[in-house]
């Protein structure tokens, strides 16, 4: 990152402030980074003129801007799309009860503002998705801290869309904005230094989410061991059925719980299961992940400081994964995630589907496959494809209901009966990702056969 | 963790819900062992107050402050818990006042004085908390604190943040836990030898597609404890794994689920049951050989444990009574757990009244002792933990056993070993010049820090050097607090509080460092 223009004499009032800070940035370091420069204008470039964006103003975003404030930075920005709710309060330190319902974002933001003069947080209460390329473009570094796995991906499909490339296809390294991403569960989480393009990325790694718990349906249905199966029960089946308030199951609502409680704790005695409780029914209904202050403040701090050495070039960057647990000890682990050769998202690479027999293998079955391989995770894609005559032609879509209604017979039909030839390319677009990918079909019944 | 009494009225309390998330992972049980402690924080550093942060979000019953100096610009920088409305006012009170804001639930209190000053006047005051946290303090002021407060028995917990280095040092004397919360924890099934209600329940039941794969596993088994001949419980190499899975598999019919299940379940379902060497040590010590009145009652229970295993129960501990989801229908699942729970409560009851008998022996009332904490006790017997702590003083004697084999080979260079020994340093640079190394010059104070430290490692008996490119580094900082480094040990530090005072998953032991330029860490018993 540049540095360039003289001190600011305004800032010599915040001297003494900054002493500890200036003793990092201002002295030579026998550690430091081979291109850093001991100068009072690394102070400078981190107070007036780096633009830092944090995603996420719950958990850990809360200290990461409390983290990023303390360190020097004078310019950032908060998006989050929810309000405070009271079971947030045991670690999102910058609210109060009396902040109740009102935007994490803003109400972060004026807190930091008040508390740290230095430092001018702004704040977007509204989605990711609520803004484009020329929003994201005019950040230097952008941290996440979100539980949601989707918003990862989103941000990291947007930030390698941003990705230049030279003529003779190499990467135009000014295009990359860096990404830290931070996650915690309970008293595990992890911190990751991502240069999109360049290192690994969230979808080169996408196995490493631990898999949703599902239960089989035909348990639930029919031979529930678990206080969970009969809750899952009444989510799933009884709610439906008997729809108690006239209303969609809002996990949010006393009385939706309750009423669940009671009817899953109804099943279980007539099963003779033990051990249904309130918070187990919030739990299961919301998915509920624990969650303490120290592992936020602790994955929030690895990730400020990761910031902050991009910001400086004082120290080299973490390579490039560091894990976290302190359920026995404290314990860490850094090591350097790989960059996959064939990732869905930055290899630049058509994504190959094998297909066994083109003539059994429905859409659905294609669907499926999207939405259930590990290297795909897709929620809900989008299909469409350029056929042999040269029309475009849409396959399958779930979210305009017209065009579901219109594309829901294909979902029945073969490959074959389709019309789909051995490499043909189709088009998807899923909420996991701001851009669309490629897929290549490729039928493998010619070499069944020879065997 | 253990599930709670259902609530009279489903809704959680305000509290409750409040606390939701951190309740999820140590109970409604160490969360009102969190809210009745009370600890004291030495020293306002950004450290310090960010592990008081941890405690106080998830609600620690109170806090005392102690600093006996004032509000100066250059702690702003750092610290989130001063203002400038602050400025020349005592520094205890500002970050106890914004501390306290954060949890209306807390008590905050503070004391504008030097624990210095407390030491020499009324070193009593620390013996009323449950933990003390401190930081930044020079060489003698640490040793005279954390020999006061292991007189006292009070837990230490002392923090060092320094430029892009951290550590934490846990000084407790003895610290007993039943719930250790152990990441992979292992069934305890009991196939090999079923206990007598299980016995009959396995030879009884006939084996079909709809029953638990644990009547699959014990029917396959018993066949191959036959061909084994006497003695021979389980398969223990890989082959004989191997050759039991090919057994089941020859007979099955086609996918039964239940089957499947337990050829994956031949590799963890053996084995358990045994005392393994963690609680081997518990029985052997001291405290447990000899019941003491003054003893933590854990003692007690660990004797009860002991002789049930040892004289009622052929050398096999309590059943835990816990069982793995597993294929089946609902009824033949149920009927197996019930087996298994009876048992559980069973065995507890004869440890929980063996319990009573010492108890009367000691002289100390019955209700010292409850039968639900004997059954967690029984439930969680394979990780029961005891740690035992050393003296801070004990660092600096000469040749001490802990710190000898840690520079052995005079490996010291570019470890975090290094680090803990330049902090010392750090530290005595402190108490001996009364100023911060590398504040002013750091070309000046590097020579002073050099020679400090030879001589440190000298006294110790410790033929090592401490690289200078290390020792730059150290002054360099100028004693310089950065906030991440700090909010990064604060957080570990706070969690390591929580879990001496909730008595749940085992805390370091015993000194915790952190090397941000690297982002490495490293645990060392000192």
């Amino acid at each position: 990152m540049s540095v360039a223009s003289p001190s600011n004499p305004a800032l010599a009032l915040q001297n003494k402030r900054w002493n500890g800070l200036r003793n990092v940035l201002e002295r030579e370091g026998l550690f430091c980074k081979d291109d850093f420069t001991p100068s009072s204008d690394n102070l400078e470039f981190l107070q007036t003129k780096c633009k830092v964006l944090v995603i996420g103003a719950g958990g850990l975003g809360c200290e990461l801007l409390k983290d990023l404030a303390l360190m020097g930075f004078g310019d950032l920005h908060v998006i989050d799309m929810d309000t405070i709710e009271l079971s947030n309060l045991n670690r999102q330190f910058l609210f109060r009860r009396t902040d109740l319902g009102s935007s994490k974002a803003e109400c972060a933001a004026r807190f930091i503002n008040n508390r740290v003069p230095t430092c001018k947080v702004t704040p977007h209460f509204a989605k990711i998705q609520d803004f484009d390329e020329s929003f994201y473009q005019q950040f230097h570094i952008i941290v996440c801290g979100l539980d949601s796995i989707v918003a990862r991906r989103w941000i990291n499909g947007m930030l390698l869309s941003m990705l230049r490339y030279e003529e003779d296809n190499s990467l135009d390294v000014s295009s990359i904005i860096p990404m830290i991403d931070g996650g915690t569960e309970g008293f595990k989480g992890n911190a990751r230094v991502i240069l999109p393009g360049y290192t690994a990325c969230i979808e080169c790694t996408l196995d490493l989410f631990p898999p949703q718990v599902n239960y089989p349906l035909c348990t639930i249905a029919n031979t529930p061991r678990l206080p969970e199966h009969c809750i899952e029960y009444v989510k799933i089946i009884q709610w439906d059925k008997e729809n108690p308030f006239n209303a969609p199951l809002d996990g949010d609502d006393p009385q939706h719980i309750g009423w669940i409680y009671e009817r899953a704790q109804e099943r279980a005695n007539q099963f003779n299961i033990t051990g249904i409780t309130y918070r187990l029914v919030q739990g299961v209904i919301k998915h509920i992940i624990p969650a303490v202050a120290s592992t936020n403040a602790v994955i929030a701090a690895a990730c400020a400081l990761e910031v902050f050495k991009l910001a400086t070039s004082c120290y080299d960057s973490m390579a490039n994964y560091f894990n976290f647990n302190d359920l026995d000890g404290i314990y860490s682990y850094t090591y350097e995630a790989e960059k996959s050769d064939n990732c869905l998202a930055c290899s630049n690479m058509p994504q190959l589907l094998n297909i066994e027999d083109p003539n059994t293998t429905t859409l659905e079955d294609v669907i499926k496959q999207l939405c259930e391989l590990p290297r795909f995770q897709l929620k809900s894609p989008a299909l469409t494809t350029i056929m042999a005559d040269g029309k475009q032609r849409t396959l399958y879509m779930a979210n305009v209901k017209s065009i579901e209604e219109a594309t829901r017979k294909n979902l029945t039909q073969s490959l074959g009966e389709l019309g789909l030839q051995d490499g043909q390319q189709l088009t998807i677009t899923d909420a996991t990702s701001p851009t669309a990918m490629t897929l290549q079909l490729k039928y493998q019944a010619n070499e069944v056969e020879m065997l | 963790m253990s599930s709670p009494a259902p609530p009279k009225s489903p809704e959680l309390s305000d509290k409750s819900k409040k606390y939701d998330r951190q309740i999820r992972l140590w109970g409604d049980h160490g969360q009102a062992l969190l809210e009745a402690a009370t600890i004291c924080v030495v020293n306002v550093t950004a450290v310090g107050c960010e592990t008081a942060k941890g405690l106080v979000l998830p609600g620690v019953g109170g806090f005392t402050v102690v600093d006996g100096s004032t509000v100066k610009e250059e702690d702003l920088g750092n610290n989130f818990f001063l203002d400038n409305t602050f400025l020349g006012k005592s520094k205890a009170f500002a970050c106890k006042q914004l501390l306290q804001e954060l949890n209306p639930d807390v008590i905050g209190d503070y004391v504008d004085e030097s624990v210095d000053y407390i030491l020499a006047n009324r070193p009593n005051f620390f013996d009323s908390f449950d933990l003390v946290i401190a930081s930044n303090l020079n060489e003698q002021s640490l040793l005279q604190l954390a020999n006061r407060l292991w007189d006292s028995n009070v837990p230490l917990v002392y923090c060092r943040s320094l430029g892009m280095l951290g550590s934490i040092r846990l000084q407790i004397k003895e610290h007993c836990i039943v719930e250790t919360h152990p990441d992979n924890r292992q069934f305890d099934l009991r196939l090999e030898q079923p206990f007598q209600a299980l016995r009959d329940h396995l030879e009884s039941t006939e084996v079909t597609s709809k029953v638990p794969w644990l009547l699959v596993l014990y029917k396959y088994l018993k066949a191959w404890q036959k061909e084994h001949g006497a003695g021979r419980l389980a398969p223990g190499s890989y082959k004989e794994k191997t050759q039991l899975r090919d057994a089941i598999k020859a007979d099955m019919q086609k996918d039964e689920e239940n089957y499947e299940e337990a050829i994956k379940a031949v590799n963890t379902a053996f084995g358990a049951g045994m005392v393994p060497s963690n609680l081997k040590a518990i029985f052997e010590d001291d405290a447990c050989e000899q019941l003491h009145k003054k003893n933590d009652v854990f003692w007690i229970m660990a004797k009860a444990l002991k002789h049930f295993v040892v004289e009622e129960n052929k050398g096999y501990l309590p059943l835990p009574g816990v069982l793995p989801d597993m294929t089946a229908n609902t009824d033949s699942y149920i009927a197996l757990q019930q087996i298994y729970h009876q048992q559980a409560l069973h065995d507890a009851d004869q440890v929980y009244h063996k319990c009573q008998e010492y108890l009367r022996q000691l002289s100390l009332p019955a209700d010292t002792i409850d039968d639900r904490t004997v059954r967690l006790l029984c439930r969680e017997a394979a990780g029961l933990s005891v740690l035992r702590g050393t003296r801070i003083a004990d660092e600096y004697e000469y040749k001490n056993c802990r710190l000898l084999p840690l520079v052995e080979d005079n490996e010291l260079q570019g470890t975090l070993t290094a680090y803990n020994f330049a902090l010392r340093a750090y530290e005595r640079f402190l108490s001996e010049c009364g100023s911060i190394p590398g504040e002013c010059s750091v070309e000046q104070d590097i020579v002073r820090l050099k020679s400090i430290t030879s001589k440190m490692l000298n006294d110790l008996g410790l033929h090592v050097t401490i690289s200078d490119d290390v020792l730059h580094e150290i002054c360099r900082y100028g004693g310089a607090e950065l906030h991440a480094v700090s909010a990064f040990i604060g957080g570990c530090a706070a969690q390591e509080v929580i879990k001496i005072i909730t008595k749940q998953y085992k805390p370091i032991d015993n000194t915790f460092i952190y090397n941000a330029i690297s982002t490495e860490s490293v645990t060392l018993k000192l």
